[in-house]
């Protein structure tokens, strides 16, 4: 072999040491960059509280991911104020309240990637996600946090008779109509369900030019606030027709009108006792679903009774190291109850992320028992809280003054007492840790009426 | 004696406003329920919420608020007001963007940042 030959051949293979040191480097930095401690799929006010916390409490690589084009998730939509109050001690309008955490989120160096769709979560904690810009992503994760919210009911999940003309919109979708996108969904508005999205709508309609004819509610009670009431209703001189519900929509191309009936104690419409509403357009404004499609997808245990994941004392779902928190865990009445919940969870992630998993032996089941609808959490373990227990609960129905009554297996933990309780109300105890000490295997809470 | 639920918060106090008797203020739960109880029967008002056209990619429509309550009378008024105005961005939060709106006193203020 020449003395050519062999400068040829180390040449060669010099290059080709280069060429894979090069390529091994690119691979791993590329792997790398997909891997992060945390990854909070939703970019809400729960997605944004979660996040701030767990960097405040030192963990360093986070991703949020986020479907829509922008943070802040339904906030967006919600211009109204009353949002805060708990948070920041003031009234703030929704764009104001995400805007501080999208603030917060900035200044912190948080990662967060929008127009993103996660499309899967693996056992192995790997995010799939897609977008128009990076394509298809596999991120992997030493822990998740669950916080995609939830999604409004809509005419399907209701079964109304009638034609299918345009002009039927859940109450949400309107608001994104008015508020973001900049149309009038109608001009003579009937609005089903006295929720407070749909007292809000009533309001918001009803300044941007509209005439909104009424707002029915099936049930003899209200499920929205009382401010609400007074402040998008009242102002307005617009009826609430309590006990009531749309039997008939009618209508060829677009709503030309609405029948509304009286029903009874039942909840079945009364014959004879029909209403027609000449009007364009229908919202629906009829109940909340958290939006959990990725986490039955991944075999996590959901909860029939809220939808959400069945979640422990610190909102870790029954998949280790994966948390949920806000409205994919359970309905909330306030954005302000979402973001202290989600501090929770974020909170519990970067503790899981330094110290492990917590031991999963000694788990109390919580058992709904009278008036009560559901609870979160659905489990605690006693050894891994520090001092109290929050316990979240809604009733099943209007109830008078009573004691909320905590209990297992027939010995009364504690007792809380309560003027009055509303399905649309979330309730909330909280029990001192030294109390968990007598609870054996479950622990029941129930509503107990004080006779009149 | 007029009986009010209470605005401020989520609660929802019950309130009886005494008129005769100075507009003194039962059944409130702190001291802003009792500063409702007396305007709202004084003097009504309301801040307003509202959103108004803006040349962004973002969104079409970019959120504001009156930086007080302005006068229940004077509401339409204010509506009438933002709909002929047009924004380009940059606009921030909290920038002002009318100054006394339609006499009310209470300045018309953006509550969301837009960039672009």
């Amino acid at each position: 072999m020449s003395e050519t030959d062999t400068s040829h051949v180390v040449c060669i293979c010099f290059a080709l040491f280069v060429f894979s040191v090069f390529f091994l480097i690119t691979e791993v930095c590329a792997l790398y960059k997909n891997l992060y401690d945390i990854i909070v799929i939703g970019g809400g006010p729960a997605g944004l509280a979660a996040a701030c916390e767990a960097r405040a409490r030192g963990i360093k690589d986070i991703l949020i991911l986020e479907r829509d084009t922008q943070l802040g998730g339904i906030l967006n939509q919600c211009i109204h104020s009353g949002f805060g109050l708990h948070t920041f001690n003031e009234e703030l309008t929704g764009p104001e309240f995400s805007g501080r955490y999208i603030d917060r989120l900035l200044a912190s160096g948080i990662e967060y990637s929008i127009n993103t769709t996660v499309l899967e979560i693996t056992g192995n904690r790997e995010v799939h996600a897609v977008s128009s810009e990076n394509g298809y992503c596999i991120y992997k994760a030493k822990s998740i946090i669950l916080a995609m919210g939830c999604r409004e009911r809509s005419r399907g999940a209701l079964g109304i008779p009638g034609t299918r003309p345009a002009g039927i919109y859940t109450a949400g979708t309107a608001q994104r109509y008015a508020n973001i996108e900049g149309y009038m969904v109608g001009r003579r508005i009937l609005i089903l369900g006295s929720g407070d999205i749909g007292l809000i709508m009533a309001r918001r309609m009803t300044l941007n030019g509209a005439k909104v004819l009424g707002c029915v509610e099936l049930m003899p009670y209200s499920g929205g606030l009382n401010r609400n009431i007074v402040q998008c209703l009242n102002d307005f001189d617009i009826p609430l027709y309590l006990s009531h519900t749309v039997t008939e929509i009618r209508g060829k191309e677009r709503v030309e009108s609405v029948i509304v009936s009286k029903v009874d104690e039942n909840l079945k419409p009364v014959p004879g006792s029909e209403i027609e509403f000449k009007c364009d357009t229908l919202l629906l404004s009829v109940g909340l679903i958290p939006e959990n499609e990725l986490t039955r997808q991944a075999g996590i245990e959901i909860d029939p009774r809220t939808n959400g994941a069945v979640v422990f004392e610190n909102m870790e779902t029954g998949m280790e190291g994966v948390f949920s928190c806000g409205n994919a865990a359970h309905v909330h009445d306030l954005v302000d109850f979402v973001a202290a919940e989600a501090i929770r969870a974020g909170r519990a992630a970067a503790d899981f992320i330094h110290n492990g998993e917590t031991s999963r032996q000694n788990v109390l089941n919580v058992i709904n028992g009278n008036a009560v609808s559901y609870t979160v959490p659905q489990k605690i373990r006693p050894n891994a809280i520090d001092k109290y227990v929050d316990i979240f609960f809604r009733v099943n129905r209007v109830c008078k003054a009573g004691v909320i009554k905590v209990e297992s297996n027939g010995i009364s933990l504690a007792h809380y007492k309560r003027e009055r309780f509303a399905p649309g109300e979330m309730e909330h105890i909280t029990l001192p840790k030294a109390l968990l000490k007598k609870a054996v295997g479950i622990i029941t809470v129930s509503i107990e009426e004080r006779p009149e | 004696m007029k009986e009010l639920i209470c605005i401020c918060c989520p609660k929802g106090c019950h309130l009886e406003v005494d008129e005769s008797n100075n507009y003194a203020v039962t059944g409130n739960s702190c001291p802003r329920g009792a500063a409702y109880g007396y305007t709202e029967v004084t003097a009504p008002s309301r801040i307003v919420t509202a959103t108004v056209l803006i040349d962004s990619s973002l969104s079409r429509r970019c959120p504001v608020k009156t930086n007080a309550p302005v006068s229940k009378s004077k509401v339409f008024d204010v509506m009438n007001y933002i709909s002929t105005i047009r924004l380009h961005p940059p606009v921030w939060r909290g920038q002002v963007i009318v100054s006394n709106i339609a006499g009310t006193d209470a300045d018309l203020v953006v509550t969301k940042d837009f960039n672009t």
